[in-house]
């Protein structure tokens, strides 16, 4: 299996228009989807019979920081049956990230969906139960975000070392 | 204890009106004697000074929620209460050991008494079984297993995708 | 207030005595109270077993903070166990004494810059006696630190405290 042919059937599938687009030095392979379409690509990749992509092994957050203004998720999928990897970057907006959950396709993405979320602050619409994973509740601001300044004091504590 | 002992000793010499009651009087206050000696000295010696947070009733980290008077399922009582009669069988059963071997009952009674001994003892556990069994019978030992929620889930992949890769691996 | 804790102005044969049987009391049965937050717990545990044997000092790990004398605090304090961590100390009954164990514990260790989630060092919840270092440390120097904590103990008195009255008086 080919990237190529995987964006071919999702175009063929959603339309000739939309951006899909490999992106550069990716290993495991990887394509760009915009965020509005995620979730229609995901569904597509785990039903169509050439691909079958079952399993989500992993997915992260990713901040490329103020100047770059952006964000990223990105999913590794495998395919059980076909023994194939493939990774979907999706890229967003900084101040505002937000995209769809995956949970209802892969049960997987529920917990790190939530650690993402934790740690990057990034919403993840249609998730059951979007709490912070890691941190305590009542913690401020998402740690692993580039411009991340942690808080003086946690409950009386001194943060700085 | 020791001192306690001989001194307890002495007395039951010289004057033998203490009766058996007595001795377990003067155990018992020796015993209270004991125990106040201690909690006294600890209260001599040790620092006193309680806080809230020492006051708490439970001792974890953990904030305590919600009521301490948490329900237990019905079925442990049950449980224990059959355990605890098999348990009051096994202590009748050494007394009996010690009698059943017996000796001068056994040359007495010209070996008959093993025999009604340990006839007598399998009508003893017999109608602990028959105990037993009308419990097993009546469901009472069937521990409730936790109920587990199936996911469904529909997967779009044919099962005979996954078997071929069992195939693969297997061969 | 205890009857005779911190009771005393003047010394004496009859203090001293009972200060000697009261600390050797004290120090020759600390129970550690048993619990690990990382990797120094495994230290920890191998301290207490066959080879180390901390039971030769008396010390045997007890899993209540109420019958406890020493908390070891073997690992990373992150922020939502601090609160648990401090809540356990003032849980167990005084006298207690805290062994800080590790660099974790004692100053956040490698987690010292960009650890967002671990306290720099376990004195900022808990007053600490005694600091091991080491990452982790080995089961000598926990013991070595243990023995340094019999030494403060066996140095504990009954009499009120006095040097801030004595630096006060030799300020005048």
């Amino acid at each position: 299996m080919d990237v190529d042919e995987v964006i071919t059937n999702l175009k063929g599938e959603l339309s000739q228009e939309v951006s899909i687009e490999e992106a550069e030095n990716c290993s495991p392979r990887a394509i760009i989807v915009p965020p509005e379409l995620l979730k229609k690509v995901c569904e597509i990749l785990y039903r169509n019979k050439n691909f079958y992509f079952d399993m989500l092994s992993c997915l992260t957050g990713l901040d490329n920081g103020p100047e770059a203004n952006t964000m990223e998720v990105i999913y590794n999928l495998y395919s059980i049956p076909f023994d194939q990897s493939l990774m979907i970057k999706v890229i967003l907006d900084r101040e505002k990230a937000q995209v769809d959950s995956v949970v209802d396709i892969w049960r997987t993405a529920d917990w790190h969906e939530r650690e993402a979320f934790d740690l990057y602050g990034i919403q993840f619409i249609g998730h059951p139960d979007l709490r912070r994973i890691l941190l305590p509740a009542d913690w401020e601001g998402h740690p692993l975000k580039k411009d991340y300044e942690h808080q003086k004091y946690y409950r009386g504590i001194k943060v700085e070392y | 204890m020791k001192l306690l002992f001989t001194g307890l000793s002495l007395v039951n010499m010289e004057n033998s009106a203490i009766s058996g009651f007595g001795e377990v009087l003067i155990f018992v206050i020796g015993g209270i004697l004991f125990l106040c000696g201690g909690l006294f000295t600890a209260w001599i010696v040790r620092p006193s000074r309680p806080n809230e947070e020492k006051l708490t009733t439970y001792e974890s980290g953990e904030e305590p929620l919600g009521n301490a008077w948490g329900r237990i399922n019905i079925r442990f009582y049950l449980v224990a209460l059959i355990f605890l009669l098999f348990e009051v069988e096994i202590i009748f059963l050494f007394p009996w050991a010690t009698v059943f071997g017996s000796k001068a009952l056994i040359i007495s009674t010209d070996g008959n008494w093993g025999w009604f001994a340990l006839v007598e003892m399998f009508v003893f556990l017999g109608i602990l079984a028959i105990g037993l069994a009308y419990a097993w019978v009546k469901g009472f030992l069937d521990w409730p297993k936790p109920k587990v929620e199936k996911k469904e889930i529909d997967s779009p992949v044919p099962g005979d995708l996954y078997q071929e890769v069992n195939r693969k691996y297997s061969a | 207030m205890g009857l005779l804790d911190k009771q005393f102005n003047s010394g004496g044969v009859m203090v001293t005595k009972l200060d000697d049987l009261i600390n050797w009391a004290r120090l020759s049965s600390m129970w550690p109270m048993t619990f690990g937050l990382a990797c120094c717990a495994i230290e920890f545990m191998s301290a207490g077993a066959s080879i180390y044997d901390l039971d030769r000092f008396g010390m045997a790990p007890f899993a209540s903070p109420r019958q406890s004398d020493v908390m070891i605090v073997a690992g990373t304090v992150t922020f939502k166990m601090a609160d648990r961590v401090r809540r356990l100390y003032e849980q167990m009954a005084e006298p207690r004494y805290v062994v800080s164990m590790g660099s974790c514990s004692n100053c956040g260790g490698p987690y010292w810059e960009h650890g967002y989630h671990v306290v720099k060092g376990v004195d900022r919840i808990i007053p600490v006696d005694v600091f091991v270092p080491g990452c982790p440390p080995r089961p000598e120097a926990l013991i070595g630190g243990l023995l340094k904590l019999q030494e403060k103990i066996r140095g504990e008195s009954l009499m009120a405290p006095t040097a801030i009255e004595k630096m006060m008086a030799e300020r005048v």
